[in-house]
């Protein structure tokens, strides 16, 4: 554990290159992943990676967003940055799931949904909407594992989920801390002081209840030792899925968890 | 359309709104200021633009216009009744400077919150209303305005009544952080549901809507209409710009380019946007039929 890090340093961590991507957890907790591929509408977005797979040996549908390593695979997968394409994809994926009963799985690792204008003109509001709604009232189980960024609008429309599972080092938050100290004070460069007050850390998450579980790393960040991650990972999702389907209703629980984000007064009509 | 005719329906829009205005909203914001067009610059005396809605004589610009006087223009007069008045939520990221920031927002602009919900009747058919106001944090939605429009929309599922919302907003209230975005599921599974129940959804895009707006409840209208020229789009322009390194083309995620690449059904200027609500009222099986 390392509780002595600063929001800013998680910023840092959850953003390393040589932390543990989607692909790579689909490759250590999965067997026999087939990858869907897709909009079915005239496009294949790459910065969202989905198929079937076995979990445990059985079927489940699993999606997560898919960042590079190298600058070549960046350009490949846009840095993790969905069109509203991949948030198509990912809705055909879930619609199948459900179809076939199957849970849904998802990874969350994005500074955000691309900011392009060819993403503009292709609907990425209305696509982040309409995977948001979807989602939300999907008849199966699904979890979501925060594993590294979660980058607004665009990582919620991967997240609305029965239980909400995030790393120790990862980060989920409305916008980027450069993003967020641009809008309040003009100023990209107090990026490190919005990470502070933004109450974006795992710890923050959990205490909001915008986080069910907060799944330990290993010193220095998940990069450092991989495979006690993803056995740490393994853990907390098995567990996670088996409550769920143990508990029934998934969309009505699904609805009645976010329906209770944030209060208000007076608390009467 | 005519001229004449065009003409004779502004003059009873403004006939309808003055009568309102005075009797029935009980808190009427003032428009903002204004006699110079902020577009095209054209002088027209105030007592012309509120007779013209707040859409520019010169050149058709739609003023962004508060909530409560959007609502005096859309619904019947008497009909209208608030619900969830002065609901607030606290500052839960404990953000320096927020509730001072609020405090003279509420002063400025006598709205508590950027959204006002309301039950009334449009063409005497009752409907659940919410209306997004751009004075108030730049219409933001933070946990205070996805309660109150998911409120609003559990309203309507209950007492069986048409939805119609009115967008305008700069996205997710920066100060609420996280619990921003949650209000983003919060209202797209509320309005999600509402469908799935039989709900009718009337989405109104106004100028400007964009982020955490755009990407929940406004884009999932079963009918998705927009004022002339508004700005609707996930991404800010700006953001963009920086993102691309290039210039925007003209027109760029303005209502009509939104109609081009198929995300809304149609452009309503504000002079009809009470007659167009009242006959999709009426498509849909509620209103009176038509005389004629």
């Amino acid at each position: 554990m390392s509780d002595q890090l600063t929001a800013a340093q998680r910023v840092a961590l959850s953003r390393q290159t040589t932390r543990p991507g989607t692909a790579d957890y689909i490759a250590a907790l999965f067997t026999d992943f087939f990858q869907q591929r897709g909009d079915r509408q005239g496009r294949e977005d790459p910065s969202i990676l989905g198929g079937i797979a076995l979990y445990h040996g059985r079927p489940v549908t699993v999606i997560g967003h898919r960042k590079g390593r190298t600058l070549e695979e960046n350009l490949t997968y846009n840095f993790g940055m969905p069109g509203p394409e991949g948030y198509r994809k990912a809705i055909r994926l879930m619609e199948q799931a459900e179809k076939f009963r199957r849970p849904v799985i998802t990874f969350v690792d994005t500074p955000g949904a691309y900011p392009g204008l060819e993403a503009e003109a292709h609907g990425q509001g209305e696509a982040i909407a309409s995977a948001i709604a979807r989602m939300s009232t999907l008849n199966v189980p699904v979890v979501t594992v925060v594993i590294g960024e979660g980058g607004s609008g665009g990582a919620l429309a991967l997240a609305v989920a029965n239980r909400v599972l995030i790393l120790e080092n990862a980060v989920y938050s409305i916008l980027s801390p450069e993003g967020f100290a641009s809008i309040l004070w003009k100023d990209a460069g107090r990026s490190g002081e919005a990470a502070e007050l933004m109450k974006l850390t795992a710890a923050d998450l959990k205490e909001l209840g915008v986080a069910d579980q907060v799944i330990p790393e290993p010193a220095g960040g998940a990069q450092e030792d991989p495979q006690t991650v993803f056995d740490a990972v393994d853990a907390a999702l098995s567990a996670a899925l088996a409550q769920v389907a143990r508990e029934g209703d998934f969309a009505a629980r699904r609805w009645e968890k976010f329906r209770k984000m944030g209060t208000c007064a007076p608390e009467k009509e | 359309m005519n001229p004449i005719f065009a003409n004779r329906r502004e003059r009873l829009m403004e006939m309808k709104v003055r009568r309102k205005g005075v009797e029935q909203p009980r808190r009427l914001v003032a428009p903002p200021v204004f006699d110079k067009c902020s577009r095209c610059g054209a002088v027209a005396a105030k007592a012309e633009l509120a007779r013209s809605l707040y859409v520019c004589p010169n050149c058709g610009y739609h003023h962004p216009i508060g909530a409560y006087l959007r609502l005096a223009m859309v619904l019947d007069a008497k009909s209208f009744r608030e619900l969830n008045e002065g609901m607030v939520a606290p500052n839960a990221l404990q953000f320096p400077g927020y509730e001072e920031k609020l405090e003279s927002a509420r002063d400025a602009t006598g709205l508590s919150e950027a959204v006002v919900t309301a039950r009334g009747r449009i063409g005497g058919v009752p409907v659940a209303a919410a209306v997004l106001d751009s004075h108030f944090f730049m219409g933001s939605m933070g946990v205070a305005v996805g309660e109150k429009i998911t409120r609003c929309v559990e309203y309507a599922q209950r007492h069986r009544l048409p939805l119609i919302i009115f967008s305008a907003s700069g996205g997710a209230r920066m100060q609420e952080g996280i619990l921003s975005l949650m209000q983003m599921a919060k209202t797209a599974a509320a309005v999600r549901r509402f469908q799935e129940a039989g709900g009718l959804y009337i989405s109104f895009f106004t100028h400007p809507t964009t982020g955490g707006v755009t990407a929940s409840f406004a884009s999932l209208g079963d009918i998705t209409l927009a004022e002339p020229g508004a700005l609707i789009g996930f991404a800010g322009p700006r953001v963009i710009q920086q993102t691309i390194g290039q210039t925007l083309p003209e027109g760029f995620q303005r209502a009509e380019y939104l109609v081009e690449h198929g995300f809304v059904d149609q452009i309503v200027p504000r002079t009809a946007m009470r007659e167009t609500l009242i006959r999709l009222l009426r498509l849909h099986g509620k209103g009176e039929l038509p005389r004629e």
